[in-house]
């Protein structure tokens, strides 16, 4: 290894030269782990229970405003700090509505069972944070994500906005009650009602 | 025509200065400085506001503190430093001119009014949307258009840097190929183009939308944003990595391998490093899951890879250049009798280290499509970031401003018992701030959020009680590194502007305000070459370089615990597809 010299120096003559040993050896290590990296992403679809891909479609917000009050109408069941709670059967489409500075509506949803998750906004950009989960997904004006979900637990989760929507952004809070597989509302883990 | 330039001579390299170019790294680096004043002050704001039992500002100004700082540190700080990286390595590296001074001078204009619009809009409440702008978040037409006008300076700046290196290259300014570390300095220039242009592709429509001309989609902004607001992370991991050259040089001699990989590994970057706009669209309705796919593993991790071969190189050549100095004991000798006291040594290790441990792992982690469900818009996404952009960058613009104020500004570094251990301050805060914003973010505490104790909330969020402990040693490091960050300030302000004339050095006497790798410059042996042949010719399984290869690999253990980990705490959250 002749011409030995830093990177402030002008190479001379010709520098495509054969790697350095210790160099050949973690450039091929490197590369082997990059692909294991890569591979995980098409394995986790195949054989991982948790993927964002949904069902995706442009979507104009009075229309998903519309949508999601039919879906109230049709399932609503009661009323939390003026909130409308719904019961969609399992395997339903249920509709999630984000605008400055709520989530409605609040959802009733049961252990075990699939729904599709329709999310969109009405106004700006919002983030929706399931605590406490800590399952999140960006919910955009004019587009929507419907995304099939299954709670594997019951309990009283929360909806946290964790993407800045404006002043009132921190007290953007929703609510998902899952019921158990008879049908009881559980209090879950941390003692929350 | 070049006949003109009245060049210097540098004491040190004996390399050819231009003072235009000199005055042109001065103004940048001193607007670099302010910036970073600006954020600095902005940090220890937001930190004690996210500190629950403190929480300083009210929730208006929490967001536009922290806008304020985003801007001041991701674009302001950052890019003047870059800019003046760029006239410094085509110019003082290749013993070269800067061939259009006045266009220089009026970039430099147009970027000081661009930042000054931002900085006016911001402060007086009528930018109120984050660093990121997010449509339909609407700000003052103006500060669109200050963006606008920064960016166009900026991208003059590039322009010029690529006809400084033409120029010197038909003046025949250097013999043989351009040195690496200007190759880096290079790479960095090129994906400032793709990146400034993505930036004009979004940021004039949206100035336009701001205006009631035309209509911008929410995630089509998104897409392209991040076009701009990813790849500009590029520009400084590419900058960073010339830095790591350019110090390991300096400081401890540090050879190049091979001109072959360490060059390969830059244009990686160039060719894959686009497609990083895609991180942050993950788990956002607007594509399907191949392009994440696709886009996100910077097709199949090539970015990622030349980081890592980086991440190799830079060490190993450390460390040979090390050995060939005569530090041939053991394993670790080299990096055990390093000039620790050097902060430009110290800081170059630092920026090495937290970058790639805590930066790249948690990043490239963060970063694959399904694990982003566990992480998106929560504090590790800060928690990551700040382990490249500061703890990383900041870091190694730090640590080279140690060897600029001698060589560019020709001043004693002040206040030099505090240069010495400012590296240490601020890379322990930047490493207690990284790690607990990591794991508060990990319990889902959002970030860019007031109060996460929700008081105003209809219902009530209760997080685990760990999260109140991790806020608090958040804002502990914070503070430690923004004390970090005031002592750099402090001594790079004193230097330039009241600092005491370099004088004449003697090789081999140490003087307080000057760095070691200068008073002592760490050249090889008349017999370097013979030394490196009987390094070559080790039987060692771990080759000349065995402690970089020890390294290496505690490197890629916690890199495959990190990520089976997260794959693991994925599995069990709600089924979703």
């Amino acid at each position: 290894m002749a011409d030995i010299h830093t990177g402030l120096d002008s190479p001379r003559g010709i520098w495509w030269k054969p790697a350095h040993r210790n160099e050949k050896l973690w450039v091929t290590i490197a590369f082997a782990w990059c692909m294991v990296l890569f591979a995980m992403m098409p394995l986790w679809h195949w054989k991982g229970g948790q993927n964002p891909s949904g069902i995706r479609r442009r979507v104009e917000p009075a229309a998903f405003y519309q949508r999601t009050q039919e879906f109230i109408t049709q399932y609503r069941v009661g009323e939390d700090h003026g909130i409308p709670i719904v019961a969609p059967p399992p395997g339903s489409d249920i509709y999630l509505a984000a605008m400055t500075y709520q989530w409605t509506p609040i959802l009733k949803l049961q252990q075990g069972a699939e729904y599709t998750l329709h999310l969109s906004a009405l106004d700006v950009n919002h983030g929706f944070n399931l605590n406490p989960l800590n399952v999140n997904f960006q919910v955009v004006p004019g587009y929507d994500y419907g995304l099939r979900v299954t709670p594997t637990e019951a309990g009283d989760f929360r909806i946290i906005c964790n993407e800045f929507c404006g002043i009132g952004h921190h007290t953007m809070v929703g609510r998902v009650i899952v019921v158990n597989e008879k049908g009881e509302e559980v209090t879950r883990a941390g003692g929350q009602p | 025509m070049s006949a003109t330039v009245a060049f210097r001579t540098c004491p040190f390299t004996g390399r050819k200065i231009d003072p235009v170019a000199d005055r042109l790294t001065q103004a940048n680096a001193v607007l670099a400085v302010v910036s970073l004043l600006i954020g600095a002050v902005a940090a220890v704001l937001l930190v004690l506001t996210r500190w629950q039992a403190v929480h300083l500002l009210n929730a208006e100004w929490f967001y536009r503190i922290l806008g304020v700082h985003g801007m001041n540190m991701l674009i302001f700080f950052i890019i003047f430093f870059e800019m003046a990286v760029l006239h410094f390595t085509s110019t003082a590296l290749l013993n070269a001119r800067n061939v259009a001074p006045k266009l220089s001078w009026a970039s430099f204009g147009l970027m000081v009014l661009g930042a000054g619009m931002v900085e006016w809009l911001m402060w007086t409440g009528k930018a109120d949307v984050l660093f990121t702008s997010y449509v339909p978040l609407k700000a003052h037409p103006l500060f669109y258009l200050g963006v606008i006008l920064f960016a166009v300076g900026a991208l003059l700046v590039t322009a010029i840097f690529f006809a400084n290196l033409h120029v010197a290259k038909r003046e025949r300014r250097y013999e043989g190929s351009l040195p690496l570390v200007v190759f880096g300095a290079a790479t960095a220039a090129i994906i400032a183009v793709i990146t400034l242009l993505h930036g004009a592709a979004i940021y004039i429509p949206t100035f336009l939308w701001s205006l009631g001309l035309m209509n911008v989609d929410a995630q089509v902004y998104r897409l392209i944003w991040w076009g701009l607001g990813h790849s500009s992370q590029q520009i400084n991991v590419a900058a960073m990595v010339a830095i790591w050259y350019m110090l390991g040089a300096l400081t401890v001699g540090a050879i190049v391998l091979n001109e072959k990989i360490s060059r390969m590994a830059f244009v990686l970057y160039i060719l894959f490093i686009s497609m990083a706009s895609a991180h942050h669209l993950l788990v956002d309705p607007g594509m399907g899951p191949s392009w994440k796919v696709v886009n996100t593993s910077y097709f199949m991790y090539m970015a990622v890879l030349a980081s890592m071969v980086h991440g190799f190189t830079v060490p190993a050549g450390m460390e040979l250049g090390q050995r060939l100095r005569g530090f041939t004991r053991g394993m670790f000798d080299w990096l055990r009798r390093a000039p620790w006291g050097d902060p430009g040594f110290s800081g170059l290790v630092f920026s090495v280290v937290l970058f790639g441990f805590i930066g790249g792992i948690t990043g490239v982690t963060i970063g694959t499509e399904q694990i982003n469900i566990i992480v998106h818009n929560t504090l590790r996404v800060p928690g990551h970031f700040h382990a490249t952009v500061v703890a990383g960058t900041a870091m190694a613009f730090m640590a080279v401003t140690y060897y600029l104020i001698p060589l560019v500004f020709r001043k004693r570094v002040a206040f030099w018992g505090m240069a010495r251990i400012q590296p240490y301050v601020f890379s322990i805060g930047m490493t207690i701030f990284t790690m607990t914003m990591t794991f508060a973010g990990s319990f889902g505490v959002p970030r860019r959020h007031w109060d996460i104790s929700f008081s105003q909330a209809p219902f009530s969020v209760q997080f685990s009680p760990a999260v109140d402990l991790l806020l608090a040693l958040m804002a502990i490091g914070g503070l430690l590194a923004a004390t970090g960050a005031f002592m750099f300030i402090a001594i790079a302000v004193v230097s330039v502007f009241f600092g005491q004339p370099l004088g004449e050095l003697t090789p081999g006497v140490a003087v307080a305000g000057v760095p070691q790798g200068l008073t002592h410059p760490p050249v090889h042996a008349a017999d370097v070459d013979r030394r490196a042949e009987e390094l070559q010719a080790t039987r060692s399984i771990w080759g000349p370089a065995p402690g970089t290869m020890a390294l290496v690999f505690v490197f890629l253990g916690a890199f495959v615990v990190y990520f089976f980990v997260n794959w693991k705490v994925l599995s069990f959250v709600w089924k979703i597809g």
